[in-house]
C-alpha cells in the first residue's frame, strides 16, 4: 500500500479507443492494492489487475486534462483523461510501482485467498501428476526409465527432478552430456508415442563452439536412437534459423556437427528468437490500435509484423507434436515464465510472447478441427489471462526448482481446480468424444489457413466482435438439452405413477389420496416456456482479468437486447459524414 | 443453329477426371449442347455435370498422345480432364471453346444478335424434374410489394409511366413515386437523369416514415443545367423543415469529371434542402481485376505467409467490401438515427447504387433477412431495378479478354451480406449456402431469372413463358431446408455491423471453397444442426408430456372431487 498516494479520482474520462470523435465515458477512478477500478456513470465497472499492466504512459497535457494510457498484457488498452495533472502523476507513479513488483512475495498469488482449506489446496496442486502422464504414454518401459540424476537439481537447475532417459544411458553419460549442453539441459524424453515406439526428446543447444565435441553427448543421442528401434534414423530438429545457430558458435555455443553423430539427420526449422517475436507482437498491436484503420494498412501491418509468419513457422515445426499438454510440455520443463511474461521487474529483453504463440497455434488447430478439442477458445483465453495475472501459483517462477524454493504449493493456489470447477464454461459444445476420429491431427498449414485471432488481440474491444455468439447459443442449448432429458424422465415417471394410480384408484381411491397428497397444479405445468428458460448467466460483477468466473463470453444477450446496440459500433469507421 | 455441328467428338471413353480433394474418376466424357458430362458408369460414383455456361476459361496441354484439358469455372472451381488421343482432345477443347464464346462473350460473336444468342442458352431448353407448386415469376409482384407499406403511408403511388419501357429502358414497367408528382413530370425528370432513371422509391422505413430513393446521376453538364421537376420530385419526399441527404457513391473528384461528359451531381444552390455526401465505391474493371487477383492469390497454395498477405491486400477486395458496407451503414444511419430521407446514386444507378440501397435494407429491415424477404429484395433492388446481370456476369475470375462491362458487383453485394450474417449469425433466416447458390446461378444457371440486363430485355425474351424461375425451384420445402439457418430467431432490430478491418475476414466459403477440404467444418456444422434439432425434439416431447400429465391430473381431480 505504500505506493498508493491517491486512492480515488473523480471526473475521470475513459476514452473510446477506436472512436474517431473521441467519445468518452465519465466516471471515478479507484486505486486498490491489487486493482485499478473505473466506475462510469452507468455504474459499469472496469477492473484492471496491476499485474496485467504492461505499460503506463502519461501523455502531454491537454485542455481537458492529463491523458494516461495503460496497456495491458491481456491486450486491453485504456485511455483515461484525468482532470488534474497532479492526480494523474500520482496514479502514474503508483501504477509504475504496483505493476512491477521486485519480489515474488509481493505478487497477487501470495495474497489471493479463495477460501480453500489446506487439503483442498493440496488436492488442487495434485490434479496433474507428471508421473501419471508418463505412465499414460507407456513410460517407463523396456527402452525408457526414470532417472534420478537430477534429483537435487545438481545437473540442471531448470529441469524438474524426475526425468526420463534411455535405459542404456548411464549416469556418467548423462552428466557428461549435460556439461556439453547450454544450462545443462541434456536430451530428455518429452513425449512417447506408444503405438509407434517413437519418442520426442528435447534439449538445449550444444556448447560446441567451432570444433568442440563431447563423446558422452554423442553416446546419449546414440542411446536415444536405439530406444526408437522402429526408426532407422533419428531426426534432430533445431528450431532456430540456421544463421542464428551459426552465429552462436562464436559464443561457444552452436549446433551438432553431423560428422560426429551417426544415423542422425539434422534439420533447421527457422523459428525466430524471443526478441524478434516480442517486437513482432508489438508491431501487430500497434497497427491494430490505429483509429480508422484501413483494410490495406491492416494487411500490410499484419504482413510486416511477421506475426502470422512466426505462427506458421511454429505450427510447421510442431505439426507432429499435435498432442498438447500444457502442464508437461511447458511448465515442468522450464519455460522461463516469469521472465518471458514480465511478472517481475527484470530485463525487458527477456520478455517474449512465446506462450501466447503456443496458445494461438492451439487456437488455429481448433479452427481447423472444431470437434477435436474438448475445450473452447474461452479456455485458451482464460489461461492466457492467468499467465499474467499472477493470481495462481502455476505460472510463477522460471523452473521447478525456483517454484519449490518459493513454496508455491503451500503459499499459493493452483489454477487448474478453478478452471475445472468452471469447466462448463470452457467445454466445446461440438466436441466429438469419438476420439478415434482425431487420434492424430493433420493440420493444413497453407498460408491462407492462418487468420488474425481477433478474440485474443481484441478481446476487450467488443465493438469489433460479432454481436451474436453461435458458440454461446450452442453451449446453452447443450445444457438445456440435458435439463430437458431430465424433465422428460421426471414427467414420464409422474405420468406412470398417475396411470397406475388411476387403474388402482377405483379400488383404493382413499388410500391413494393420502399417498399423493399434493400434485403439481395444472397452471404451472402449462407455463412450460418460462420454466425452462435457461439460468441467466451470472450477472455478478466481473473483475476483468482476475476472476476465473469472468463471463465476457456471456454478454451477448445483454448487449443485444439493448434497444440501441448501434451507437458504439457505428462510431468506428462508419458514421462520419463529410461533404 | 444446330449444336450438333459444333460438337465434333460427342463422346470419349477412358477419360480421367481430377478434382481437388476427390479421388480421380475414370469414365466416359460426353458433350451435349449445354453440358459436359463425365460418367464412370458405376454405381455410387458421382457424375460430373457441368454447364457450358459455367466455363470461364480452358487450357490444354499434351504429353505424347495424352491430352489434358484444364477447365476453369465461373464458380472458381478448377477441374482437369485427361483425354487419351490427341485428336479427341483437340476436338473436345475446340467445342468447349466455341460454347464458351457462344455463352460468355455473347456480344463478340457477330453472327448472332445479343438477344438471339441468349435464347440458345440452357434455361430455354431446361425442363424441370420437379412439380412447380408456386410459379416464381409471380412470387414478387411490384403491386404486392407496394401493399406492404401502403398501409403505413399514403404519400406514395405506383406509376405505370414506363409500361412500354419508353421513359426508362432499364426500369420495370411499374415504379413507386411520390403521390404528388404526376407522370408528365416524371417524363421530364427522366430526361434530366442518366439513362432516364428518375428518382424512385427503394425503401420505406416504417419506424419513422423516412425513405431511400435511388436514381441515375443528374445530367447537369458543365454549364450546370437544372430541372425544376427533379427538384420538386425529391423535395416532395421531405417533411416540412426537414433536410435530406444525397449519397453520391462516387468521390467528388470523379463526380466532377463526369460533368464533361454531360453527367454531374446536384448543386447545393438548386437543392438547398439536401446535403450531399460523396463516398467512393469502385466500379467496372477495377472490381473485375480485384476479383481476378484475389482468386489467383487463393488458388496458389505455395505462397508463403508474407506473399499471401500482400497478395490479399493487393487484391483490394476487402477494401471494396469495407467501402460498400460503410456506405450502406451510413445510408442506414441517415434513415434510422438522423431521421432523414436519402437519395442515392452514382453514375448509371445500376451498380454501386443498388449495392448500397439493398444492404441498407438488410441493416434496417428485418423482413429482408428472411428467405422470402431476401428473394424479394433481389427481385426488387437488382432484377427489377435493372442491374445488367447479363453483362456483369458474362465472365468471372479466369477470363482472358476483359470487357469493360464485366464486374463482380453482385458478388460483392453477396459478400457484404455474408459479412453481416457472420456478425449476426442468428438474425438471418438463410445460411451461407443460400448466398453461394445465388452467386452460382447469377453466373450460370438452368433457370431464367438472371438472364437479360433488365425487365425490358426479359420481356422481349419471354422468359416468363419460356424458362423456369429460380424461385420456383428454391422455394420448394425440400430445397429450402438446405438454405435455412438453424440458428435463426427473428428479431426486429436494426443491426449495425462493424466495418473495422479486423471484423471483415475473407469469405472462405466462396474463395477457398475448392482449395481446402471442408470436411471437419462441415461435420462440425452437422453437429450443431443436430444439437438444435435434438433441442426442438426434446422441447416438443416435454410439451406433450406436460399436457398429458395435466390431463391426468384434471381427470384425477374430477374423480376425486365428487
Amino acid at each position: 500500500m505504500e505506493h498508493i498516494r491517491t486512492t480515488k479520482v473523480e471526473q475521470v474520462k475513459l476514452l473510446d479507443r477506436f472512436s474517431t470523435s473521441n467519445k468518452s465515458l465519465t466516471g471515478t477512478l479507484y486505486l486498490t492494492a491489487t486493482h485499478l477500478l473505473f466506475i462510469d456513470s452507468h455504474q459499469k465497472e472496469t477492473w484492471i489487475l496491476h499485474h496485467h499492466i504492461a505499460s503506463v504512459e502519461k501523455l502531454a497535457l491537454t485542455t481537458s486534462g492529463c491523458p494516461l494510457v495503460i496497456q495491458c498484457k491481456n491486450f486491453r488498452t485504456v485511455h483515461f483523461i484525468v482532470p488534474r495533472e497532479r492526480d494523474c502523476h500520482d496514479i502514474y507513479n503508483s501504477l509504475l510501482q504496483l505493476s512491477k513488483q521486485a519480489k515474488y512475495e509481493d505478487l497477487y498469488a501470495f495474497s489471493y485467498n479463495p477460501k480453500q482449506n489446506d487439503s483442498e489446496r493440496l488436492q488442487g496442486w495434485q490434479l496433474i501428476d507428471l508421473a501419471e502422464e508418463y505412465k499414460r504414454m507407456g513410460v517407463p518401459n523396456s527402452h525408457w526409465q526414470l532417472s534420478d540424476a537430477n534429483r537435487d537439481y545438481k545437473i540442471c537447475e531448470t529441469y524438474p527432478r524426475e526425468l526420463y532417459v534411455p535405459r542404456i544411458a548411464s549416469k556418467p553419460i548423462i552428466v557428461g552430456s549435460s556439461k556439453f549442453r547450454s544450462k545443462g539441459r541434456f536430451p530428455v524424453l518429452s513425449y512417447y508415442h506408444q503405438d509407434k515406439e517413437a519418442a520426442i526428446c528435447r534439449c538445449s543447444q550444444p556448447l560446441s563452439g567451432f570444433s568442440a565435441r563431447c563423446l558422452e553427448d554423442e553416446h546419449l543421442l546414440q542411446a536415444i536412437s536405439k530406444a526408437n528401434p522402429v526408426n532407422r534414423y533419428m531426426y534432430v530438429m533445431d528450431t532456430r534459423p540456421k544463421l542464428n545457430a551459426m552465429a552462436n558458435r562464436a559464443a561457444g555455443k552452436g549446433y551438432e556437427n553431423e560428422d560426429n553423430y551417426s544415423n542422425i539427420r539434422f534439420q533447421f526449422v527457422g523459428i525466430e528468437n524471443i526478441h524478434v517475436m516480442r517486437s513482432s507482437l508489438q508491431k501487430l498491436l500497434e497497427v491494430n490500435g490505429t483509429k480508422g484503420l484501413s483494410v490495406n494498412d491492416f494487411y500490410s501491418g499484419l504482413e510486416s509484423s511477421g506475426w502470422l509468419r512466426h505462427i506458421k513457422a511454429v505450427m510447421d515445426a510442431a505439426i507432429f507434436l499435435a498432442k498438447v499438454l500444457i502442464e508437461k510440455d511447458w511448465i515442468s520443463f522450464g519455460h522461463k515464465f516469469s521472465e518471458r511474461c514480465g511478472q517481475l521487474d527484470g530485463d525487458p529483453k527477456e520478455v517474449s510472447p512465446v506462450f501466447t504463440q503456443f496458445l494461438e497455434c492451439v487456437w488455429h488447430l481448433t479452427e481447423q478441427f472444431p470437434q477435436a478439442f474438448e475445450f473452447s477458445e474461452a479456455f485458451l483465453l482464460q489461461i492466457h489471462e492467468h499467465i499474467h495475472s499472477c493470481q495462481f501459483g502455476n505460472f510463477l517462477g522460471n523452473c521447478q526448482k525456483e517454484r519449490e524454493e518459493l513454496k508455491l504449493k503451500e503459499k499459493t493456489y493452483s489454477l487448474w481446480p478453478f478452471l475445472l470447477e468452471d469447466q462448463k464454461k470452457y467445454l466445446n459444445p461440438l466436441y466429438s468424444s469419438e476420439s478415434h476420429r482425431f487420434t492424430v491431427l493433420e493440420p493444413n498449414t497453407v498460408s491462407f489457413n492462418f487468420k488474425f485471432w481477433r478474440n485474443m488481440y481484441h478481446q476487450f474491444d467488443r465493438t469489433l466482435h460479432p454481436r451474436q455468439s453461435v458458440f454461446n447459443i450452442i453451449m446453452n442449448m447443450n445444457e438445456q438439452n440435458k435439463q430437458l432429458e431430465k424433465d422428460i424422465k421426471d414427467l414420464e415417471s409422474k405420468i406412470k405413477q398417475r396411470k397406475n394410480k388411476q387403474t388402482d384408484g377405483i379400488l383404493t381411491k382413499e388410500l391413494l389420496h393420502s399417498v399423493h397428497p399434493e400434485s403439481p397444479n395444472l397452471k404451472t405445468s402449462l407455463c412450460f416456456k418460462e420454466q425452462t428458460l435457461l439460468p441467466v448467466n451470472d450477472a455478478l460483477r466481473t473483475i476483468e482479468g482476475s476472476s476465473p468466473a469472468d463471463n465476457r463470453y456471456s454478454e451477448y444477450a445483454e448487449e443485444f437486447s439493448k434497444s440501441e446496440p448501434a451507437v458504439v459500433s457505428l462510431e468506428y469507421g462508419v458514421a462520419r459524414m463529410t461533404c | 443453329m444446330e449444336f450438333a455441328e459444333l460438337i465434333k467428338t460427342p463422346r470419349v471413353d477412358n477419360v480421367v477426371l481430377h478434382r481437388p480433394f476427390y479421388p480421380a474418376v475414370e469414365g466416359t466424357l460426353c458433350l451435349t449442347g449445354h453440358h459436359l458430362i463425365l460418367s464412370s458408369r458405376q454405381d455410387n460414383t458421382e457424375e460430373l455435370w457441368l454447364l457450358h455456361s459455367n466455363i470461364d476459361a480452358i487450357d490444354k496441354r499434351f504429353v505424347g498422345s495424352l491430352g489434358t484439358i484444364i477447365i476453369k469455372c465461373k464458380d472458381f472451381r478448377i477441374i482437369q480432364l485427361d483425354i487419351p488421343g490427341m485428336e479427341e482432345c483437340l476436338n473436345i477443347a475446340s467445342s468447349i471453346e466455341v460454347f464458351l464464346c457462344l455463352f460468355s462473350r455473347i456480344q463478340v460473336l457477330q453472327a448472332l444478335s445479343t438477344l438471339d444468342s441468349i435464347t440458345l442458352m440452357y434455361p430455354f431448353f431446361y425442363r424441370p424434374m420437379f412439380e412447380v407448386i408456386e410459379d416464381g415469376w409471380h412470387s414478387f409482384l411490384p403491386e404486392q410489394e407496394f401493399e406492404l407499406y401502403s398501409s403505413a403511408t399514403s404519400e406514395w403511388r405506383l406509376s405505370y409511366v414506363n409500361k412500354e419501357f419508353a421513359v426508362c429502358p432499364s426500369y420495370p414497367p411499374i415504379v413507386t413515386v411520390p403521390k404528388s408528382i404526376d407522370d408528365e413530370a416524371l417524363r421530364k425528370v427522366a430526361t434530366f437523369r442518366h439513362g432516364g432513371r428518375f428518382p424512385v422509391l427503394s425503401y420505406y422505413h416504417k419506424k419513422n416514415g423516412m425513405v431511400i430513393m435511388r436514381s441515375g446521376q443528374p445530367l447537369t453538364g458543365t454549364n450546370g443545367r437544372r430541372c425544376k421537376e427533379d427538384e420538386k420530385l425529391i423535395n416532395a419526399t421531405l417533411r416540412a423543415g426537414k433536410r435530406g441527404y444525397i449519397i453520391d457513391t462516387r468521390s467528388l473528384n470523379v463526380a466532377q469529371q463526369t460533368r464533361a461528359k454531360g453527367g454531374g451531381f446536384e448543386q447545393e444552390a438548386h437543392y438547398p434542402q439536401w446535403r450531399r455526401i460523396h463516398k467512393s465505391i469502385e466500379r467496372y474493371h477495377i472490381l473485375q481485376e480485384s476479383l481476378i487477383k484475389l482468386v489467383e492469390a487463393c488458388n496458389d497454395q505455395t505462397h508463403n505467409m508474407d506473399r499471401w498477405l500482400s497478395k490479399l491486400e493487393a487484391s483490394n477486395w476487402l477494401t471494396h467490401i469495407k467501402e460498400i458496407l460503410t456506405t450502406a451503414c451510413l445510408a442506414a444511419q441517415c434513415i434510422d438515427r438522423e431521421g432523414a430521407s436519402i437519395l442515392i446514386h452514382g453514375t448509371e444507378g445500376t451498380d454501386s447504387t443498388l449495392q448500397v440501397t439493398s444492404l441498407a435494407q438488410i441493416i434496417l429491415e428485418p423482413r429482408s433477412r428472411t428467405i422470402r424477404g431476401f428473394e424479394a429484395l433481389i427481385e426488387r433492388e437488382w432484377l427489377q431495378a435493372g442491374h445488367p446481370f447479363q453483362q456483369r456476369c458474362a465472365q468471372s475470375a479466369y477470363c482472358n479478354t476483359k470487357q469493360k462491362w464485366e464486374a463482380p458487383v453482385f458478388l460483392l453485394f453477396l459478400d457484404c451480406v455474408w459479412q453481416i450474417l457472420r456478425q449476426f449469425p442468428c438474425s438471418f433466416e438463410f445460411n451461407e449456402n443460400f448466398l453461394i447458390m445465388l452467386f452460382e446461378h447469377a453466373y450460370a444457371s438452368q433457370f431464367g431469372t438472371f438472364l437479360g440486363n433488365n425487365e425490358s430485355e426479359r420481356c422481349k425474351l419471354k422468359l416468363q413463358q419460356k424458362t423456369m424461375s429460380l424461385w420456383s425451384w428454391v422455394n420448394q420445402p425440400s430445397e429450402l431446408s438446405k438454405f435455412t439457418n438453424p440458428l435463426f430467431e427473428a428479431n426486429n432490430l436494426v443491426i449495425w455491423p462493424s466495418v473495422a478491418p479486423q471484423s471483415l475476414p475473407l469469405w472462405e466459403g466462396i474463395f477457398l471453397r475448392w482449395n481446402r477440404s471442408s470436411k471437419y467444418l462441415d461435420e462440425a456444422y452437422e453437429e450443431m444442426v443436430n444439437i438444435i434439432e435434438y433441442n426442438k425434439e426434446l422441447q416438443a416431447k416435454v410439451n406433450i408430456l406436460r399436457r398429458q400429465l395435466a390431463e391426468l391430473e384434471t381427470e384425477d381431480g374430477m374423480q376425486e372431487s365428487p
